[in-house]
């Protein structure tokens, strides 16, 4: 072979690769070159966060145990109960006085991840969220507790109650509704707008300039760059429990954002904090494309619940029949 | 660059203002460079100063609300006038709607209750707002409130299908000018702290014009002929915040409306009607 020969059979190759390499071909760029995140983006998915037991040894499904696994959670749905185990005669029409929020209203993935995985955190090696140290769980007992209180104020709800945070925004996780998305991007900033509570960040693609670390935002502080063709983005400053999983304010949170293919935009977030969790976790997930729009969720506006739930409390204390059981069952899960 | 080549060469014929042959700069005007697409690039951090989300209409110092607790830190500054012509054309009715709300405009105005202001107000309302100009879309997120919208330069003669308090914004490229026309906002909001008020007919024409490397002309036409007599028009400049920290932070406002829109159901309140009117 000559050395000419061997450079074009070498570029051949190379070009080859490139070509046959996963959606390489078809990942849409924007008119300054870089990969395009932009559009609106479905993160809701029947794939668990942390792997269930019954499927401790096994990584992935093969394509006919994901549809098996997807009808199941269809029939389940149709039958009023939201996971396996949760099958309960006539809690459907308890749910509507009980929760308010019945199938009408929620919105629960019933797709597994395009991944196949078993579950969505692929770090630790064994899908599951490592533990939380008993002093983190003492740290946020009194916020938790504090949601079976009679409120005195607004202030004793959660933050989602209030409408600050959502809880399922950040990091971006599936959740009961609103798992819709949009990016907007220029070559200097990516702007991330979710649809629960109204809620956008708009990130830096430079890193951004710093912040004191005792400068405390609900949204966390997020700084973005460009690694190779993957957008970093790096949160942390978080306030009080608006940290993500309960973690404590040193937590740092990475976020990667990946563009496979026209339809495809892989999402992967990794929570380090060793004060709360024994070691970091990642989880990533597959986003699909779609062409809903992002509603404006506006939820302090059509707040009805909070001044509902503060009158019953005073009614309540007035009557003399207040107590930590009023609150309605999910909070005590 | 073939991309580009096109994009300039349909902005040349359009108003031969983009510059696309100059390496990015155009000659007078000046304009910010183009962005590789080919429209003016507003990317950044901007924020309009003044006094507009107190008083349109412009006005001497007085005294607030806030200046019992806040001396004076809580009073309003003076303002000049942005509306063209200097008056806000009101209907009769409506001129008396308005005196209503501004008689006790604390009690009324929705930014009191961190309500999201719609759209001109969240423009001139005194925080930073940070534009983020994609090829088919312009995302604006403002520092009051968390707010934010998208404006659609993909989608010309549509309209929403549910009104929302930021309502639809669809934009297209005038020249050197983004122009955006937004409909189906809520009639709740206000366009200042007056009572200036709207109905769900409410139109507004926004124009976005930079003018040099650090500011934008802004202009705004309102119509709504349920409560004014013809179009009118505001104008200011925004300006482009150019520390090198610029960043648009977070001014979440729920917090500090919670107490007046449920202070009087807080255990041991003293009132049984809230501070703050058309709730809910």
């Amino acid at each position: 072979m000559t050395k000419q020969t061997s450079l074009i059979t070498g570029v051949i190759a190379a070009v080859a690769i490139l070509t046959t390499a996963p959606g390489w071909a078809d990942v849409p760029t924007t008119s300054f070159g870089k990969p395009s995140l932009e559009g609106q983006w479905d993160f809701k998915s029947a794939t668990p966060l942390s792997r269930p037991e019954r499927w401790k040894d096994k990584e992935f499904l093969t394509a006919e145990e994901a549809a098996e696994y997807e009808q199941g959670i269809v029939e389940r749905r149709a039958s009023g109960a939201e996971s396996e185990g949760d099958v309960r005669e006539g809690l459907d029409g308890q749910r509507d006085v009980d929760v308010g929020y019945n199938s009408g209203f929620l919105e629960i993935g019933t797709n597994i991840d395009g991944s196949l995985r078993t579950s969505l955190i692929v770090d630790p090696p064994d899908g599951r969220m490592p533990a939380m140290r008993s002093e983190a769980r003492e740290r946020n007992a009194p916020y938790v507790a504090m949601q079976g209180e009679s409120p005195s104020g607004p202030e004793m709800r959660s933050l989602t109650d209030r409408c600050i945070i959502g809880f399922n925004n950040n990091p971006m996780r599936s959740g009961a509704y609103n798992n819709i998305m949009q990016i907007v991007q220029s070559e200097s900033a990516v702007a991330i707008h979710v649809e629960m509570v109204n809620d956008h960040r708009v990130i830096p693609t430079n890193g951004g300039p710093g912040v004191a670390s005792s400068t405390r935002f609900w949204k966390g502080y997020s700084v973005g760059e460009w690694d190779g063709d993957t957008f970093v983005v790096t949160s942390s400053n978080f306030k009080q429990n608006a940290t993500p999983y309960g973690t404590g304010p040193n937590v740092k949170m990475t976020e990667r954002f990946t563009r496979m293919d026209e339809a495809t935009l892989q999402y992967e977030y990794t929570i380090d904090d060793p004060e709360t969790y024994e070691a970091p976790f990642t989880a990533r997930q597959q986003l699909r494309r779609t062409d809903d729009d992002v509603y404006e969720y506006a939820c302090h506006e059509g707040n009805y619940s909070m001044p509902l739930v503060l009158r019953a409390a005073r009614k309540m204390e007035d009557d003399g029949t207040a107590n930590k059981d009023w609150m309605p069952s999910w909070h005590k899960r | 660059m073939k991309a580009k080549l096109l994009a300039c060469t349909v902005a040349s014929l359009l108003v031969a203002l983009t510059g696309c042959g100059q390496g990015g700069q155009s000659s007078a005007p000046a304009v910010q460079p183009s962005t590789p697409a080919g429209p003016p690039d507003l990317n950044g951090v901007w924020q309009a100063l003044g006094s507009a989300h107190w008083n349109l209409e412009g006005g001497h110092a007085i005294k607030g609300p806030a200046t019992a607790v806040l001396g004076a830190l809580g009073g309003i500054p003076a303002g000049h006038n942005y509306v063209e012509g200097g008056e806000i054309p009101y209907t009769d009715d409506a001129a008396g709607k308005r005196a209503e709300y501004r008689a006790e405009w604390n009690q009324w105005d929705p930014a009191v209750k961190c309500h999201i202001p719609g759209i001109p107000r969240q423009t001139y309302l005194p925080l930073p707002f940070h534009i983020v100009q994609g090829d088919n879309k312009v995302f604006i997120g403002y520092e009051w409130g968390s707010n934010s919208r998208i404006i659609h330069l993909d989608r010309p003669g549509t309209r929403a299908e549910l009104p929302s308090w930021m309502g639809y914004s669809v934009g297209r490229w005038e020249g050197n000018t983004l122009v955006v026309e937004v409909t189906d906002q809520m009639p709740d909001t206000w366009l200042d702290a007056t009572g200036t008020h709207h109905s769900e007919a409410l139109k507004v024409t926004e124009r976005y014009t930079p003018m040099g490397d650090n500011h934008i002309d802004y202009e705004a036409t309102i119509e709504d002929p349920n409560v004014f007599t013809r179009p009118w028009t505001i104008k200011m400049p925004l300006y482009r915040r150019v520390e090198d920290n610029a960043r648009v932070l977070e001014y979440k406002c729920v917090p500090f409306g919670e107490d007046a829109v449920y202070g009087h159901l807080r255990r041991g309140a003293n009132r049984n009607e809230p501070t703050v009117k058309n709730l809910f």
